[in-house]
């Protein structure tokens, strides 16, 4: 059963992706990557890492999206429809995925060996983070400060 | 505490309709017990919706001193069968210039989130739909979709009130998602879980035998549930929070150009998404599905959930009845300079509450820690406004 969601899922995600690299309208473009993102979370919940998955749509959907398509929206132009084929994107993105494919031919499969694990329980994400990775919790805190007051102090000194 | 048979009458009901099917292979009846949930929580909040769509005219008639509908069967309940016939032989436009596809799923991406959010809600002793372990943060994670959903029917009707109206709707929720969250944070604090059930468990029993242990009765629980449920009203955009709407400067906002039954639906995501905060501050600060006092725990836990929804649903009506409409900055002002900053003293003064061994010393360092925030800030944002008189510059 797992394997039927996996292959439904990953249909989905990839359908998704493509469309959001192909699509000719941005905004069309933004909300396909949603559906990407959408996917990924079903990844997630499909691996058990329920926490996570539910950040990914928290932050993804929720937010990243919602900021994409604000970025759209306020710095459109009117050639969108004259874009010309990105030779330059696609080499990045034939690099990345060389890279990754690399890297997964690289590792030993690990889903043969997987020991029984624990349940990812919310409770145990948080005593970790409070405990071992409570200093870089701190400085991802002081960072997204900083850039909350640095976004704020551009906005201020703009309106003067 | 073993419930009685009433009180567990739908989950034997849901038993019963499953031992038909055990000699089913196990995935249909997993599959088969989704439905029989899904179809227990649609038809329930299709039915609720309905009476409180009557109910919200008759009570808004009373307040405005007129009847309100009381034609269509007796005191005017069939009114929402013959607005539901209505609304579906309405001929259904879509502008010529609109992007069609995302006209046409912008509803339907508003309603999918709204309907979602009911499952996390333990609507009675083990009737959660799907009871899984960060269900507070489903609840939000879901919820978080609506703002795209807006966007997509106000970009979807090329219509300049539409997108107007969506960016209005989107710069509330996205303000107001914050002390939203914040507020359930001391309550998740304090239980230890994101789980719904956990935080319905913790808040059974009575202290001195009579006053119930629910959050409210504690005062970062009270401060908390009222700014929960203010976020509440902006998230699900009603009065006096409903600045995305407004006939004399906006239309209807991302609405305008949507009729029939995708107007219908709009609606609908309108009145769930009103379920579901109600439900969730029921669930968090109102003790869920717990009676108010222990001679009463005869009575179904489920009822108990559905009054104390009532209760919240009908304030939900008498403040649309009540209160003029704000403007927009204020709304926003009011997030960010008052919301805000009370949402993280609730936490603080839980913490308090917390550490002083949920005992009266902690009881009343809480309430201390709010009133002194709470002067201290109202007194701050008025020393910065000059209050006078109102002067008109075109009226007069």
């Amino acid at each position: 059963m797992s394997a039927a969601a996996f292959i439904i899922i990953a249909i989905f995600t990839l359908a998704g992706a493509l469309a959001a690299a192909c699509l000719r309208k941005l905004i069309h473009a933004a909300l396909c990557l949603v559906l990407a993102f959408l996917g990924l979370a079903a990844f997630y919940f499909l691996l058990g890492a329920e926490f996570v998955g539910l950040v990914q749509v928290f932050v993804y959907v929720g937010a990243v999206a919602v900021l994409i398509v604000f970025t759209i929206l306020l710095t459109r132009r009117e050639d969108e429809e004259a874009a010309s084929f990105n030779w330059a994107g696609a080499l990045v993105a034939i690099a990345v995925f060389a890279g990754l494919v690399w890297t997964i031919l690289k590792t030993s499969g690990v889903a043969v060996i997987a020991p029984a694990i624990e349940s990812l329980t919310v409770k145990r994400i948080g005593e970790t983070l409070m405990t071992n990775y409570v200093w870089p919790l701190q400085c991802v805190g002081l960072l997204l400060t900083a850039a909350l007051i640095g976004a704020l102090v551009l906005v201020i000194e703009e309106n003067r | 505490m073993s419930g009685s048979s009433v009180d567990q009458a739908f989950v034997s009901l849901k038993g019963w309709l499953l031992s038909f099917i055990s000699s089913a292979p196990d995935w249909v009846q997993a599959i088969v017990s989704c439905l029989i949930n899904i179809a227990g929580v649609l038809g329930l909040f299709m039915t609720l919706f309905a009476l409180i769509s009557v109910l919200e005219r008759k009570i808004l008639g009373r307040i405005q001193n007129r009847y309100g509908p009381n034609r269509v069967g007796p005191f005017g309940l069939f009114q929402p069968i013959a607005d539901g016939i209505k609304l579906l032989i309405k001929e259904d436009i879509v502008p010529t210039h609109a992007d069609k596809v995302v006209h046409f799923l912008a509803p339907l991406m508003m309603a999918t989130p709204a309907i979602l959010a009911l499952g996390v809600i333990p609507y009675g002793r083990n009737m959660t739909v799907f009871s899984i372990d960060g269900g507070i943060l489903f609840f939000f994670a879901v919820g978080s979709a609506t703002e795209l959903a807006v966007f997509m029917a106000g970009w979807g009707s090329n219509n300049k009130f539409s997108m107007l109206g969506a960016m209005r709707a989107i710069a509330q929720m996205v303000s107001y998602e914050l002390p939203l969250i914040l507020t359930v944070l001391p309550a998740v604090m304090i239980v230890g879980s994101l789980s719904a059930d956990a935080i319905v468990a913790a808040q059974a029993g009575y202290s001195h035998g009579f006053v119930p242990r629910w959050f409210v009765f504690t005062p970062w629980g009270a401060a908390a549930f009222i700014l929960f449920f203010v976020s509440g009203l902006v998230e699900s955009n009603r009065t006096p929070f409903d600045v995305p709407e407004g006939e004399s400067e906006i239309v209807a906002g991302h609405m305008t150009e949507y009729s029939g039954f995708k107007y219908a639906i709009f609606f609908l995501a309108e009145y769930f998404g009103m379920f579901a905060v109600s439900g969730l501050a029921v669930t968090l600060f109102l003790g869920g599905w717990h009676a108010p006092f222990p001679f009463l725990e005869i009575v179904p836990s489920y009822v108990w959930f559905f009054a104390k929804l009532s209760v919240l649903l009908l304030v939900f009506i008498w403040i649309r009845g009540t209160l003029p409409r704000m403007r927009v900055d204020h709304v926003m002002n009011f997030a960010w300079k008052f919301m805000m900053p009370m949402a993280f003293t609730c936490i603080i003064a839980a913490a308090a509450w917390h550490y002083q061994s949920h005992g009266l010393a902690g009881w009343l360092g809480s309430l201390g820690i709010l009133l002194v925030v709470y002067l201290a800030l109202s007194r701050f944002l008025r020393a910065n406004k000059n209050l006078s008189p109102r002067t008109y510059r075109f009226a007069e």
